[in-house]
C-alpha cells in the first residue's frame, strides 16, 4: 500500500521515506521546470525574494500540457530531472523539502539530499493523463510569460509517485537495476 | 501530373498532430501488453499497468497520452508526379501544426534563440521536414511528435570500420545503459549504421516509424535487433527504471552504405509513448 503524505513536508515525514517506497501526496505542491528554475536562481542571486516560499514545500518538475474548458490541468506528467541538478542545491539550502520528476540525479543532488533533509520522487513518466486526475486546482503564480514553464501552484489529492532517492543514501534506480541486471 | 492543394496538406497535418498525440498505435499498446506479460518486477508491473491505464484515458479525447507533446517531426514521401498547387508547402505544413496543436490542446514546446533567450514561438513551429522524392502521384505524410526527454538520449559515433559488429553491439547498448531511467522506458531504440554524420542520424530516427518489434527485412540485420535487444533486457533498468526485464520494447535497426573509410552510427531513443500517424494523399 502507498504510504499517504501530506504537505508541507516536515523531518519525522521525511525520516520515515526510504527509496522505493510508493506515496501519495495530498496538499499543495508547486510546479517549475527549467526556465522557472533560472528565473528562481536569478532572484536568489539578485537578492530578491522568491514568488513562493520553499519551507517545506515540494517542486514538481512539469510543464502541463493546455486546460480544456471545465478542466484545471492538461496532461501532466514529470519531465527529465537532471536538468535541474544545476539549481536543486540552491533551492534545497531554501528550504525545499520535495522534488518530483523522473530519471537520475547527480552525485550533488544527492549529497544535497542528505544534507538538507529533502526526498527526491519520481512520477511516472507519460502516465501523464492519468496524473491529471490526481491534480484538483492549478494557477499560475509566476513568469507567465513562458507559457507551459510557468510557475504553477497545485492542489493534489493522492498524487502517486515511489521515493527514488532518500536521506539515507538510497537510490530505487539503483537498486532495482542490480536487482534485475542479468550478466552478459 | 496531378494537383495536391495546400488546404488538404494543411487539414491533415492538423489532424494527424492530434490523432498522434492522443491515441497511441496498435502495434505500441501490443508491445505494451506483451511487455506486462513478460515483466517479473512487482513495481515494473505496476508501472506497466499504469502506463496502459494512461493510454485508455487518452484514447476518450480530451488528455494528450504525454503533455509533452513532442517537436514536430514531418516526413513526406512526395511522388514525382505531384503537383503542389494552392500555396508553399512550407508554410502550409507550419499550419498544420499551428492548428492541430491549438486546436487539439497540445502543448507548445518550441523555442527560438536556443542558445540564449530561448523564445517560445506560441504554436509549435517550425515543424522538423524531411522530404523523400520517390515515384508515383501520392503524397504521404507521417507526423511524428517527439519528446524532449527521449530525444535528449541520443548518441552519435564515427567508428573506424575495424569496430565491426560487436563494436557497435557494445556501444548501443552503453548508451541504452547510460540513458537509465530518462528517457522513460520501456523504450524503442532507433539506430543508424552506415551513410554519412546526416543520414545515419536521419535514419535512426526513421527507424522508429516502423511498426514496433517489426524486424529489418534484411536477416542480418534482423539478427542484429534481436542481439542488441536481448543485451539491452539484461541491463535491468526496466520500466520507469525501477529495475526489471523490460527495459527496451524493440531495437530497430536501418542501415545505408558507407565511405570506405567510415561506418557512422546513431542511436534515437523513443519513450513508451511511440507517437506517429499517417496520411496517404
Amino acid at each position: 500500500m502507498p504510504k499517504k503524505i501530506t504537505t508541507p513536508l516536515t523531518d519525522d515525514v521525511i525520516e520515515q521515506l526510504h527509496a522505493g517506497d510508493a506515496v501519495q501526496i495530498t496538499g499543495t505542491i508547486y510546479v517549475g521546470r527549467d526556465s522557472a528554475h533560472k528565473r528562481m536562481i536569478a532572484a536568489l542571486d539578485a537578492g530578491e525574494a522568491l514568488p513562493l516560499d520553499p519551507k517545506g514545500q515540494i517542486i514538481y518538475y512539469m510543464g502541463p500540457s493546455p486546460a480544456r474548458p471545465g478542466r484545471p490541468i492538461g496532461s501532466a506528467g514529470p519531465t527529465t530531472s537532471y536538468r535541474m541538478d544545476p539549481y536543486t542545491t540552491r533551492m534545497l539550502e531554501q528550504g525545499l523539502k520535495g522534488l518530483i520528476g523522473k530519471g537520475n540525479r547527480g552525485p550533488e543532488v544527492r549529497e544535497a539530499l542528505k544534507k538538507y533533509k529533502a526526498v527526491y520522487l519520481a512520477a511516472i513518466g507519460g502516465a501523464a493523463a492519468l496524473i491529471a486526475d490526481s491534480i484538483k486546482e492549478a494557477e499560475v503564480i509566476a513568469y507567465e510569460d513562458l507559457g507551459a514553464e510557468a510557475l504553477r501552484k497545485l492542489r493534489v489529492e493522492d498524487f502517486p509517485a515511489i521515493v527514488v532517492n532518500d536521506i539515507y543514501g538510497g537510490d530505487a534506480y539503483e537498486e532495482g537495476k542490480a536487482k534485475y541486471h542479468v550478466e552478459g | 501530373m496531378r494537383e495536391i492543394n495546400c488546404q488538404e496538406i494543411t487539414d491533415t497535418v492538423a489532424r494527424l498532430c492530434i490523432e498522434a498525440n492522443y491515441y497511441l498505435g496498435e502495434d505500441v499498446l501490443d508491445a505494451l501488453r506483451n511487455a506486462r506479460e513478460k515483466e517479473v518486477s512487482p513495481v515494473g508491473q505496476a508501472v506497466l499497468d499504469q502506463i496502459l491505464q494512461n493510454v485508455e484515458i487518452a484514447a476518450q479525447g480530451e488528455l494528450p497520452l504525454c503533455q509533452d507533446t513532442g517537436l514536430t517531426v514531418v516526413f513526406l514521401e512526395l511522388g514525382q508526379d505531384v503537383h503542389i498547387v494552392g500555396g508553399d508547402l512550407n508554410e502550409a505544413l507550419n499550419e498544420g501544426v499551428r492548428q492541430g496543436y491549438q486546436e487539439g490542446y497540445l502543448r507548445k514546446s518550441v523555442v527560438d534563440k536556443p542558445f540564449s533567450a530561448r523564445v517560445n514561438t506560441r504554436d509549435n513551429t517550425p515543424p522538423v521536414i524531411h522530404t523523400e522524392v520517390i515515384p508515383g502521384d501520392k503524397l504521404k505524410i507521417t507526423v511524428c511528435p517527439k519528446g524532449g526527454g527521449s530525444e535528449n538520449m541520443s548518441y552519435l559515433k564515427m567508428f573506424s570500420p575495424a569496430a565491426g559488429k560487436q563494436g557497435i553491439i557494445d556501444w548501443v547498448v552503453e548508451c541504452v545503459d547510460r540513458s537509465g531511467a530518462n528517457p522513460c522506458p520501456p523504450v524503442i531504440v532507433g539506430v543508424g549504421i552506415g551513410g554519412t554524420i546526416d543520414q545515419t542520424a536521419l535514419i535512426a530516427k526513421k527507424a522508429l516509424l516502423r511498426a514496433v518489434g517489426q524486424p529489418n527485412p534484411d536477416p542480418e540485420v534482423a539478427e542484429l535487433e534481436a542481439e542488441m535487444l536481448e543485451r539491452a533486457n539484461k541491463l535491468g533498468i526496466g520500466p520507469q527504471g525501477f529495475g526489471g526485464r523490460v527495459t527496451a520494447l524493440a531495437v530497430h535497426v536501418e542501415t545505408f552504405p558507407c565511405h570506405i573509410a567510415s561506418m557512422p552510427a546513431a542511436v534515437n531513443i523513443q519513450c513508451h509513448s511511440a507517437r506517429h500517424k499517417e496520411a496517404v494523399l
